[in-house]
């Protein structure tokens, strides 16, 4: 098919799709005259029963924990399968990460040996990645610990803290990366944050709440770090898988740019 | 009836649709479905939209006030968490087909296996 051809084809079925999207239209109601039962309830009733001031985290957290432990596990296996399409492949070898010892201080080139492809990162570069690495591990906790009270919670400051290997790669410290976040370390912290939420959920099981129900005391105040229960520790828990399942991810793709070598090569 | 925000719903989706079908880079092509990913988070957010009332927190607000309905943001949550898995797959991908064939252009991986 012709480039031509197929921008043709595409925009008859698109403007099929409008066709149906605004008949659609017609039968929602208007933004901002949102009716549903679910969204009114819930904000009229989790403050009281969770005290979580952050309803979206009672949600995620409480309420709909069991679909969160899903999404959780959506994350767990693609970054299995990151792990998996990027394996090294027969035909190929992988160059020794420290092989090169105390190389990368000197050249700032990340990867030791193999990497001259990768120009070293400018001293403006290096700096302001070190800098960042502190206030992002501590923003990263700070999110972490506060789902039950703000906008925030595991998957953010997962993501963040994620964040905080990523800025020392940044800074020309592969090999430091590397060190801070070796591949079988990080597997097993990935797992334990995401067998510790199902732990959770069984741990109420077995006292003869539902599936994840939140089971923990609540707290006396509604809106303090300590209070909502389960709520708290699954986030905490969920933040160490996120940042866990990132960095395997991003630690894949910069092995396969880095060390990863075709044979003959 | 405001309707503007469905419309930008369908916006993004139809450049990020459109980007999808003409892109000739593999990786320009993930972006273009981020983008039509995006779109959801604009209708969940836009359908659990009331006029005049608050974030889903009630940290310094009474527990009476107005808010938008907290669980399509959770959704929205969901969203975001799943687009960044489904990037990471593809990029992972992405690199492979490059490896294998030495082309990111969609076009030509088609003609290289028929």
């Amino acid at each position: 098919m012709t480039p031509a051809l197929r921008r043709w084809v595409f925009l008859a079925g698109l403007a099929g799709l409008v066709a149906f999207y605004l008949w659609g239209l017609t039968g929602l109601p208007g933004f901002g005259h949102y009716h549903g039962p679910y969204g009114t309830i819930i904000n009229r009733v989790a403050v009281g029963q969770t005290n979580a001031t952050g309803v979206v985290s009672a949600v995620n957290f409480d309420y709909r924990a069991v679909d969160t432990l899903g999404e959780e596990f959506i994350l767990f296996i693609a970054a299995a399968g990151v792990g998996t399409v990027l394996r090294q492949l027969r035909d190929e070898r992988e160059d020794q990460a420290d092989a090169g010892g105390g190389e990368d201080e000197q050249a700032g080139g990340a990867g030791g040996e193999g990497s001259g492809d990768t120009s070293a990162p400018t001293d403006a570069t290096r700096l302001a990645a070190l800098v960042m690495v502190g206030p992002a591990v501590l923003m990263a906790w700070n999110l972490a610990a506060h789902a039950q009270t703000s906008p925030s919670g595991g998957f953010q400051g997962g993501v963040v803290l994620a964040t905080a290997f990523i800025m020392i790669y940044l800074a020309g410290q592969f090999l430091v990366f590397r060190r801070l976040s070796p591949v079988a370390v990080t597997d097993a912290v990935e797992a334990a944050g995401a067998g510790g939420f199902a732990a959770v959920g069984l741990i109420a099981a077995f006292t003869g709440l539902a599936y994840l129900a939140n089971f923990l005391p609540l707290g006396s105040d509604p809106g303090a770090v300590s209070s909502s229960g389960t709520i708290a520790l699954i986030s905490f828990l969920v933040g160490v898988e996120v940042a866990a399942a990132f960095i395997l991810i991003v630690s894949e793709l910069l092995d396969q740019a880095l060390l990863i070598r075709q044979e003959g090569r | 009836m405001h309707i503007l925000p469905f419309i930008v719903v369908a916006w993004i989706l139809a450049v990020g649709l459109y980007g999808i079908v003409t892109s000739r880079h593999l990786v320009h092509q993930i972006v273009c479905l981020i983008v039509v990913q995006s779109s959801t988070y604009v209708l969940l957010l836009g359908v659990g939209y009331v006029t005049g009332a608050v974030a889903p927190y009630f940290s310094d607000v009474g527990a009476r006030t107005p808010a938008v309905d907290p669980v399509v943001q959770a959704l929205a949550l969901t969203d975001v968490v799943v687009e960044a898995a489904v990037t990471a797959l593809l990029l992972a991908i992405a690199v492979q087909a490059h490896k294998r064939f030495g082309t990111l252009d969609p076009q030509e991986l088609v003609q290289l296996r028929g």
